[in-house]
């Protein structure tokens, strides 16, 4: 079996269990400061006054930064900002308050008691403005808004002649709450200065990215700054761009002239470091008797921070996921004074799916036809937007697997007609999406003297397994055992690779490793042929072969040198090389998405309301899984997240304060382990070569999509109530 | 958190000497409420009396048949112990329901009786509104975002609910809480041990500052063949009540002779219901009781902008757990 698609054991599970993996907060920095962020107490205005005289007496207390003495950085601290991966940041450059939880002050102390005692003692004045709070009131305000390349709105057809058609239609409103990320672990930085040259110890998707962020920011050369990040407590996006905090974090170093560290705390996990939005989708479908869509409207609003723009793109994958002639989506931003929002697991997909996974199955039970029959009818052979072939598709036999796992046959249609127990049983399905993302990487792989290999690239591992499989490509390419290879990472010394982000450091770093791996081994095999003492002496590349760590002829296999020999006979010096990988040339003939089709159980208590799900099965297209166990947990992390957005999870704001008022994980829900039943995920695994070279496209989003969907069709079908405002909580069943 | 002084007692009327001492010293016990609270700078003791080590981790029987539970015995300890489970297994349900093992394990009895509320705007000092907190200021939760608060009982100055599982079984059970102040010994009937929030919402309890809870007192009980808890939340486990339900009954063949009833999560203290217990008596058990007590239950239930719902889960919760605890499930 190949190594590449076997489910090895994380390599970095060990130290994970052990606690030997550092996290950016336990890099042991001597003589290092702990800091602590002051945060607004109000929506909207300015600061007044900041009276820190009691906070400096406190014991300990070293430095307390404000608006009003904190170092002025170049452009007010807007240097830095590219949106949606630059963000407009709270660097105390300025009195202004923008949302309620801002940044106004930092204190440094020797302790973090001393800190936050001190910022107990800080006194703020303001001038209170109006805040813009009520999101359906701003509604009228709003204005386009785009993300990365997508355009806002776009469309083809005739829409309003497709609903002319329809024999059928859906035309409701679906809402998603705003849901903050809240890995395990929480955002934290170390900033240390030697000279004019600053290290960062930071938990973050994406070290090169706050490299340059940082720079920009601080106005000083990218060379000078050197970002450390091995092991990430989970991301999920709200890691992908460098917050407030970090750039504090230098500040505050650089002014008392000694290494400062900020760990935010929970409840400043709730805006300060991103979320992702509110969305209200108004989605109309049209279709004929037999299913066929005629028309398709996705009109998406979603908040955004006054700060900035940040779009929630929901109506994207409305565009290419079913075939209907005539379509329009549109998305707008309405401003409200809370913080940016961000990129989190699926941004678009995650809410988008949801809502048009939701109106499909409105569309079924007005058709009258089984739900999974409706997307069959509604197949795209191609993406009906940009009229490109996909890389690859194989959604129908996730669908048909599925539906066989799953036990769909044998589902009653109609709504409320499965009991078990007392309790309504539903069923549900919905199909799940994501892009085919990649991008320029970098990697490098050296033999060492002592026999083992270095497979290195600045990439991140936000948990998910990027370790494992750098080294699984590498031993696959290398002919060599896992066991011999070690494998570094997030590290800005590195070689340069993308923000993990978008499902694409798999997909974007592995073919780098490929390349690093073959040209390293290529090296290897020039030295043994010209190695007189080697027996391969005098062979050409083509006519020798390496496995387990030995060179040797193809037509002769037992006459071997190892490349330690090799080594040790030049020197004992390393022999590396570096690979370089970037999308396909011809990546724009093809549109590339993953696919797949999730169906769950749920059974509700027809008096109190009660939702539980009892089962899931996905399957998914990704192309080549590469580590079906590593793989795995991705999926099922991910479908359990979509059962959270179905059944659980919203940050409430209060109406007049525009503070979080959950702002906690004891009040903010997320599904413990007694609200996730069997979870049954498996993959087509139809290597994608149109793709990349491994055939692999990224996994680390599908498995949120579509997951919600399913969930809120299964309530539908066990109550025969149609819920279109996630979460779905007792109390709206109950209604 | 602010600085403060640390002291560790051994002998109750140490601790009370100790806390009569200190206007501003508070007994440390489990630490699972008040050391957040004080991470929050909702509390600012300045000086914490330990009283982990007073000898008053017992669960015994009392010469009345009834049982007392030390203040400073563990919740799992009491969930899991032989007789609570026996005789009041309401109890052992009630305590199960709440929190998680890992703070079941810390938390004592006495301390679950002193929970303060997990409403937000009392929770966070970010808010400038709380009676509770800074008396006189208002009422976030009023016109804020009120979906956790209360429906029944509560005031213009104070909508908060208690956050106890444990306390509203031990309500339902006529529980009486031991108490030692520098006067001596006295018991307060779990009825009267809370307050609602009036005009003072920063009473949550009737104990004296200077009073140490010692034990609770279960008189001995008819109800523990037909009981049981009900706590409908957000999740499975490790969320607070939106509405919990300790349904008892003392039956007669198929009539009921006894019942009690009390509710979690709609009020500022555990809310027995007298109305509903007395609809139950006489009545032959089945929904036309159930639901008529029901509506005595919910009976004068005030509203607000996000908890209108409550009512509709109280009355259905309150049928199940009768339902339940009547054998007819």
């Amino acid at each position: 079996m190949s190594v590449i698609g076997a489910p090895i054991t994380r390599v970095d599970g060990k130290l994970k269990v052990t606690g030997e993996a550092k996290y950016s907060a336990e890099f042991q920095v001597p003589n290092v400061a702990q800091a602590v962020m002051v945060r607004s107490t109000i929506p909207n205005g300015k600061i007044v006054s900041m009276d820190t005289a009691r906070a400096q007496r406190v014991a300990g207390v070293i430095a307390i930064l404000t608006p009003s003495n904190a170092p002025k950085l170049p452009q007010g601290g807007k240097a830095g900002i590219h949106p949606p991966a630059g963000r407009n940041l709270s660097l105390l450059q300025d009195d202004e308050v923008h949302y309620n939880g801002q940044p106004i002050a930092l204190v440094v102390a020797e302790s973090l008691h001393a800190a936050l005692y001190a910022k107990s003692l800080i006194a703020v004045r303001y001038q209170p403005a109006p805040p813009k709070l009520d999101f359906m009131a701003e509604m009228d305000a709003s204005h386009p808004g785009h993300h990365g390349k997508d355009p806002a709105d776009e469309g083809r057809g005739d829409v309003e002649a497709g609903l002319a058609q329809a024999e059928v239609k859906v035309d409701e409103i679906y809402a998603t709450p705003i849901q903050t990320h809240n890995p395990m672990e929480p955002h934290a930085t170390i900033a240390k200065w030697d000279g004019d040259h600053l290290t960062l110890y930071d938990a973050t998707q994406y070290v090169s990215g706050v490299k340059s962020s940082m720079a920009k920011t601080l106005g000083i050369p990218d060379d000078n700054i050197r970002v450390i990040c091995p092991f990430v407590g989970g991301g999920f996006g709200c890691k992908g761009s460098m917050w407030s905090h970090v750039v504090l974090a230098a500040m505050a170093a650089k002014q008392i002239n000694r290494p400062v560290k900020i760990a935010l705390e929970r409840p400043q996990m709730f805006g300060p470091v991103g979320a992702r939005p509110q969305t209200y989708q108004h989605i109309v479908l049209g279709a004929t008797r037999d299913g066929k869509l005629t028309s398709v409207r996705h009109d998406v609003h979603c908040h955004t921070s006054v700060m900035e723009d940040f779009l929630e793109p929901s109506a994207v994958q409305t565009r290419m996921l079913y075939a209907c002639p005539n379509l329009t989506t549109s998305h707008r931003l309405v401003p409200l004074n809370l913080g940016v929002p961000t990129f989190q697991r699926a941004p678009g997909e995650a809410t988008g799916t949801f809502a048009l996974e939701s109106a499909m199955d409105e569309l079924a039970y007005k058709l009258n036809m089984d739900p999974l029959q409706l997307r069959l009818v509604n197949y795209a052979e191609e993406d009906p937007q940009s009229k490109k072939p996909f890389t690859g598709k194989h959604l129908r036999e996730c669908y048909s697997r599925g539906a066989e796992k799953f036990g769909w046959s044998k589902r009653n249609h109609e709504p409320r007609s499965m009991q078990e127990n007392g309790q309504l049983i539903g069923w549900g399905m919905a199909t799940a999406t994501y892009p085919g993302n990649r991008m320029a990487a970098s990697a490098l792989v050296r033999f060492l003297p002592n026999g083992r290999v270095l497979v290195a690239s600045g990439t991140q591992d936000l948990g998910t397994g990027t370790y494992t499989i750098m080294s699984q490509v590498a031993a696959d390419t290398l002919g060599i055992s896992t066991d011999l290879i070690d494998v570094k990472l997030g590290d800005t010394t590195l070689p340069k690779a993308p923000v993990s982000g978008g499902s694409m450091s798999a997909a974007s770093v592995t073919p780098a490793v490929k390349v690093a791996a073959t040209q390293a081994r290529l090296k290897i095999l020039t030295m043994a042929a010209g190695d007189s003492q080697s027996p391969v002496h005098g062979a050409t590349p083509e006519e020798l072969d390496f496995k387990d760590g030995k060179v040797f002829r193809k037509a002769s296999p037992d006459k071997s040198v190892s490349f330690t020999e090799i080594l040790a006979r030049q020197g004992n010096k390393p022999v590396e090389a570096t690979g370089d990988a970037q999308p396909e040339q011809d990546a724009e003939r093809f549109s590339a998405h993953s696919f797949g089709a999730v169906f769950a159980e749920v059974s509700v208590d027809p008096q109190l309301g009660t939702v539980r799900v009892r089962r899931v099965v996905g399957v998914y297209d990704v192309g080549k899984l590469l580590n079906k166990k590593t793989g795995a947990s991705q999926f099922i992390g991910g479908i359990v997240w979509g059962i959270s957005l179905a059944l659980f999870e919203e940050a409430h704001v209060d109406p007049h304060t525009g503070r979080i008022a959950n702002a906690n994980l004891s009040e903010y829900h997320v599904p413990v382990n007694a609200d996730i039943p069997d979870i049954d995920v498996s993959v087509i695994d139809i290597p994608d070569m149109n793709f990349n070279p491994l055939g692999a496209r990224g996994i680390g989003e599908i498995g949120i999509t579509g997951a919600g969907g399913a969930v809120a069709n299964a309530v539908y079908h066990a109550t025969g109530k149609r819920i279109r405002e996630a979460p779905i909580t007792a109390d709206k069943l109950l209604a | 958190m602010n600085p403060f002084e640390y002291q560790r007692v051994d002998q109750s009327q140490k601790a009370v000497n100790a806390i009569v001492r200190s206007k501003q010293a508070k007994f440390l016990a489990g630490g699972t409420n008040l050391i957040d609270l004080m991470k929050l700078e909702v509390e600012r003791p300045a000086h914490l009396v330990d009283i982990n080590h007073l000898p008053l981790s017992n669960i015994e029987q009392l010469p009345n048949g009834g049982l007392r539970l030390g203040a400073l015995a563990r919740n799992s300890d009491t969930a899991d112990h032989p007789l609570v489970r026996k005789n009041y297994p309401l109890l052992s349900q009630a305590i199960l329901a709440g929190a998680s093992p890992q703070l079941r394990n810390m938390a004592t009895n006495g301390g679950n009786l002193l929970q303060r509320t997990r409403c937000y705007y009392f929770m966070d000092i970010g808010f400038p509104q709380c009676n509770k907190r800074a008396p006189g200021s208002g009422c976030g939760a009023i016109e804020g975002f009120n979906r956790i608060h209360a429906i029944l009982g509560a005031s213009d100055q104070c909508i908060a609910t208690h956050p106890s599982d444990m306390c509203v079984a031990l309500t339902a059970l006529e529980a009486q809480v031991r108490v030692l102040g520098p006067r001596g010994e006295r018991m307060i009937a779990m009825k009267d041990f809370h307050r609602l929030p009036g005009n003072t919402p920063q009473m949550d309890t009737n104990l004296n500052p200077d009073e140490l809870i010692l034990s609770i007192d279960l008189p001995s009980s008819p109800y523990a063949a037909h009981s049981h808890y009900l706590k409908m939340r957000d999740r499975a486990s490790y969320a607070f009540a939106l509405v919990s339900v300790a349904a008892a009954l003392d039956l007669d063949g198929d009539n009921i002779r006894g019942a009690r009833l009390a509710l979690g999560g709609v009020a500022h203290k555990p809310w027995r219901s007298e109305e509903a217990e007395a609809a139950l008596v006489g009545k032959p058990v089945g929904p036309e009781a159930f639901a008529a007590a029901a509506e005595q239950a919910v009976q004068g239930a005030k509203t607000y902008k996000h908890n209108a719902f409550k009512v509709v889960m109280a009355k259905r919760s309150i049928v199940r757990a009768l339902t339940v605890a009547g054998g007819r499930a």
